[in-house]
């Protein structure tokens, strides 16, 4: 495989319009922290990678907007808009494997993830309960097509409705349509402080009363997600086994809510008031103002030996968690929104029954239970998958983080789910050749 | 390729009375809201269910004949101006709620549901926020096409926020989900409910559509600041924003605009105020309570000559009267005016206001200004008198340049009221060829006979080509016999 970096969107265009001609696939390439992701193709010949074109080209302070080229870090670019007061609402997960509790390694292992990258796979964090995803925050974009066209859609404000929205189209396309060469943002105000209300339960039903009871308060919090965990934390580090192993009869979790602001702590109260009317003494509140960790700890559950995401209705959070439980696995949610991603435990040579969420630095464990590739029933895993989709369904059950072997013996989309023939149609028009990542996508696409 | 209305098919598919063929009824659907533009369309069917709608659509689709669907007809850019010789899909039968799931937070809806229904009846707890000044008429439908704005959209979001999922009958007649199948977010595959809202009606037509809603907001906070200049009431906007707070809404009116409204509405404005700026905060009311006190602080240190805080719930109706009539009431200053929707970046409002001041003085025609002030989103009106010989031409052309100003401040042709008929002209002004060619590949896969809404956002009219196949070398040239050249 050639790899080839361009240095301007014309220089992408030229190489692309080569492959292109001669019927030869491509893969763009950010930080190459997700090139796993989707179905399992053929390496392709040429891979673009977007290391130079890493400017920030426009960060304007006073209207809120910055745009950037597609191979700018997501770390580089909040440094400076933080300078400003300011973030782009995105928080992708982030990478457990990274050295356990250690905050540097974490950072480094994430820093790679660039914003094309991040956009191309639209994937978010618990930020998107009030914020939106990436589709939300994105208000342009350039990109460059298999045939060597340089097109931009939308602009630099955050209102403008002139033209089609090919932002969205291209947003979680993972670069099947074309390379996304930079994109306008939308961003807000950095909160001055937070807050989070954490209750804690071992009643799956409680924890859902709690969430739906915040979630239709009108207080406004800045993320309301959840976490349930099939194994009570003791069991965590002393478990070993290969393989899958179902739940005990009942795991632990939490639901938190975290509000912002210059005085975060009314909403807070109030929010705790709330919980504790619906609660009693087996589900404790508390408010934690250095909230950090425990955030972090939600994104990092997001990725791991094998996730599945959820896209299901908050009225299924129950369904979820009996799943997660019946499969002795870990799963977070965004509470609110109703998305949820369930992690199975595979490689359990030491543990890896939870995101070892235990409040404390979390990843303890991972890093071996990664390097036993040998430790893995790919077969089993797999038909805990298809548990899963079986049970949830009809809420789509995409395989996200998954050994080569699991990813192999099953569709990581779950199928033709939606109208893939107008998507066929999207594909063949903007990519006549065929030649961006083909068979990667959704339906083979 | 384009035949006869297949009236005897419409007919058989809605029943006579729902199929309308006289002049003179379908007078009734010639103009939108922007009513210099008219076109009497062959046929207008009223179908009832999205089967029906289906059948329609079918019917042109293998007669050949151009469709343009429609809501409630207010949109403000031509969108659903009839096509000559084609056929137009009324959607205001199809009005009725299917489903209110409030535990999930969503609604279900047909398309010709009003805006201010959805709020109604998801209300009191949950609101539904995209809430354009029209929206005691104007269609979620329509609404979907246009991805239409309101006042509360700079905190909120816009109608493409709230959207989850959409029923949609394909160009070809068939039907399709595109988004959520069941009111869910992240159905994996292209995001195509993106792209098609504030598509205009060229892509199909949305006949079910899953909206998220939201709780209402536990208190609210009104005021009315006073300033010299609009610049002035820009100035605080910025503060506000720059500070964090994140207010519900933020209006600016210029002086003719107060001047309109006062005589329409006797809100109590004073006359003699360069601007005027609505804040409205609202959330918990600990949170309002406390960014209260400074957004008005951030209003006396930019110079405000008033401040009037709504101290009832009538005297905040109040306000918003004379802001939401702020279109219609220029009928009470001028004899015609023409309502003018560009953007831009907040922080070019000073520049963007003196050119459209000098253009005003440059075409001797005045210019009222209202807008959305959080997210730079301008409504310039402009007045005129039809009976002057070539008032009406002026003003169309002093409008056009105003948006060309948006433009150049970094901004865009239009936030809420679409391209149309009416802005198709001005598109090569923010895109190059290259962008308008890779729209029309998004119209192609849809529509490839261009059936859906034809004439409408693209400069000029464009055919789809066949999609170029893969090349593969013809028989005869393998053989050696011709060669390509
Ligand atoms: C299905 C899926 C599930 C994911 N799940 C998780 C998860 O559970 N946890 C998690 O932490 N992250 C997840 N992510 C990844 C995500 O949000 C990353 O933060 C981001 O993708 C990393 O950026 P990168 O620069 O490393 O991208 P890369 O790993 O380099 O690329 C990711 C994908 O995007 C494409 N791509 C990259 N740049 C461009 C561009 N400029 N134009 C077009 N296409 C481009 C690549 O071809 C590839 O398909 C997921 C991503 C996908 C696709
Ligand atoms: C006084 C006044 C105030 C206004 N204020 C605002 C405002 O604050 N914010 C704002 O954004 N707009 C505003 N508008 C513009 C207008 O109300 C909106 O654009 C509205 O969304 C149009 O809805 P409608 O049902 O009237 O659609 P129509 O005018 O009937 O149609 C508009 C477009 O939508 C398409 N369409 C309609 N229904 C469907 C469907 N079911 N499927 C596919 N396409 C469809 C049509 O083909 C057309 O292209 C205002 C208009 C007026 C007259």
């Amino acid at each position: 495989m050639k790899s080839e970096e361009p240095a301007s969107y014309e220089e992408a265009a030229e190489l692309l319009r080569g492959a292109a001609a001669d019927g030869r696939p491509v893969r763009f390439r950010g930080g190459g922290t997700k090139l796993g992701w989707g179905r399992p193709i053929p390496e392709p010949d040429l891979e673009l990678c977007t290391g130079a074109l890493d400017r920030v080209l426009e960060h304007n302070a006073g209207d809120f907007t910055a745009v950037l080229q597609a191979g700018v870090p997501l770390a580089v670019a909040q440094a400076a808009f933080a300078s400003a007061g300011q973030m782009l609402a995105l928080d992708p997960p982030l990478s457990p494997w990274g050295g356990a509790g250690d905050d540097t390694a974490l950072d480094a292992a994430d820093a790679g993830a660039t914003i094309g990258g991040i956009v191309a796979t639209a994937d978010s964090g618990p930020l998107r309960h009030k914020y939106g995803g990436v589709r939300d925050l994105v208000v342009g974009v350039t990109v460059v097509l298999s045939d060597g066209t340089i097109a931009r859609a939308g602009g630099k404000v955050i209102k403008n409705v002139a033209g089609y929205d090919l932002g969205k189209l291209f947003a979680g396309a993972f670069g099947t349509l074309g390379l996304i060469a930079e994109v306008t943002v939308r961003l807000h105000p950095r909160p001055a402080r937070t807050a989070t209300v954490v209750a804690r339960s071992s009643d799956p039903a409680q924890l859902a009363a709690a969430a739906a009871a915040l979630a239709h308060a009108p207080l406004e919090a800045d993320s309301l997600d959840l976490w349930w965990d099939a194994f009570p934390v003791e069991d965590f580090q002393t478990e070993t086994g290969v393989g899958l192993r179902p739940g005990p009869a009942s795991g632990s979790g939490a639901v938190l809510a975290r509000f912002a602001s210059a005085d975060p702590f009314p909403r807070a109260e109030e929010a705790t008031a709330l919980l504790r009317r619906i609660g009693d003494a087996d589900m404790p509140v508390e408010i934690d103002d250095d909230d950090q960790a425990c955030w972090d700890a939600q994104r990092t559950a997001q990725r791991s030996d094998v996730v599945v995401k959820v896209s299901a209705l908050p009225a299924a959070l129950p369904a979820s968690m009996a799943a997660a439980q019946a499969l002795g696995g870990t799963l977070v949610a965004r509470a609110g929104l109703g998305l949820a991603w369930i992690q199975l435990p595979v490689c359990a040579s030491t543990g890896g029954g939870g995101a070892g969420r235990a409040d404390a630095p979390a990843q303890a464990g991972r890093t071996d239970a990664r390097g036993e590739p040998g430790a893995l029933d790919a077969a089993v895993v797999a038909e805990a998958v298809e548990e899963l989709r079986r049970r949830l369904a009809p809420a789509p059950c995409v395989l996200l983080d998954a050994p080569a072997e699991v990813r192999a013996r099953l569709d990581p989309w779950g199928g033709e789910t939606g109208p893939v023939t107008l998507m066929r149609k999207v594909k063949e028009r903007f990519d006549p050749a065929g030649v961006c990542a083909p068979g990667l996508f959704v339906g083979g696409i | 390729m384009r035949g006869p209305v297949p009236i005897g098919e419409l007919v058989s598919i809605c029943g006579p009375e729902r199929v309308i063929t006289e002049h003179a009824a379908l007078r009734t659907y010639e103009s939108d809201g922007l009513l210099q533009y008219a076109v009497v369309p062959a046929a207008a069917v009223l179908p009832d269910s999205a089967d029906e709608v289906a059948a329609v659509v079918a019917a042109c689709h293998r007669t050949g004949v151009p469709w343009v669907a429609r809501g409630s007809g207010t949109g403000l850019s031509g969108g659903s101006l009839p096509v000559e010789g084609g056929v137009v899909i009324s959607l205001s039968r199809m009005r009725r709620i299917l489903e209110v799931d409030l535990d999930n937070q969503r609604i279900l809806v047909e398309p010709g549901v009003t805006n201010a229904q959805i709020s109604a009846a998801v209300g009191p707890t949950h609101f539904y926020p995209p809430d354009p000044s029209s929206q005691v008429i104007c269609s979620i439908g329509g609404n979907v096409a246009e991805n239409s704005g309101g006042v509360h959209c700079f905190k909120y979001g816009f109608t493409t926020n709230w959207v989850v999922g959409c029923e949609v009958v394909l160009p070809d007649g068939s039907t399709t989900v595109l988004g959520g199948a069941f009111g869910e977010l992240d159905r994996p595959g292209y995001d195509l409910l993106g792209a098609f809202v504030g598509s205009e009606g060229t892509l199909g037509v949305a006949t079910k559509i899953w909206l998220r809603v939201t709780p209402a907001p536990e208190a609210t906070r009104t005021v009315v600041a006073y300033f010299n200049t609009p610049e002035e009431a820009g100035q605080v906007v910025s503060d506000i924003v720059s500070a964090g707070v994140v207010p519900g809404a933020m209006e600016i009116m210029d002086k003719l605009a107060i001047a309109a409204t006062e005589a329409a509405t006797h809100a109590g404005n004073p006359l003699d105020a360069g601007a005027l700026l609505i804040v409205e905060l609202d959330g918990s009311e600990s949170e309002c309570d406390a960014r209260f006190d400074e957004v008005v602080r951030f209003c006396e240190a930019n110079g405000a000559t008033g401040v009037r805080i709504a101290a009832s719930e009538d005297e905040r109706a109040l306000i918003w009267k004379a802001r939401k009539a702020a279109f219609a009431a220029m009928g009470r200053i001028s004899p015609n005016f023409y309502v003018q929707d560009g953007v831009i970046p907040r922080t070019r409002l000073p520049q963007a206001l003196r050119r459209i001041e000098d253009l005003g003085v440059e075409y001797g025609l005045r210019v009222a200004n209202v807008f959305h002030a959080g997210d730079g989103n301008l409504h310039p009106l402009v007045l005129f008198d039809a009976a002057v010989a070539g008032e009406a031409e002026r003003a169309e052309e002093l409008a056009g340049r105003i948006v060309e100003v948006c433009v150049d401040e970094g901004g865009s042709l239009t936030g809420e009221h679409g391209i149309g008929v009416d802005k198709k002209r001005y598109m090569p002004k923010m895109f190059s060829e290259a962008d308008l060619a890779t729209f029309q590949r998004l119209r192609c896969a849809f529509d490839p006979e261009g059936m859906a809404n034809p004439g409408k956002v693209m400069p000029t009219p464009r055919l789809c080509g066949e999609v170029p196949g893969p090349y593969r070398q013809h028989p005869l040239e393998a053989a050696g016999l011709i060669d390509r050249l």
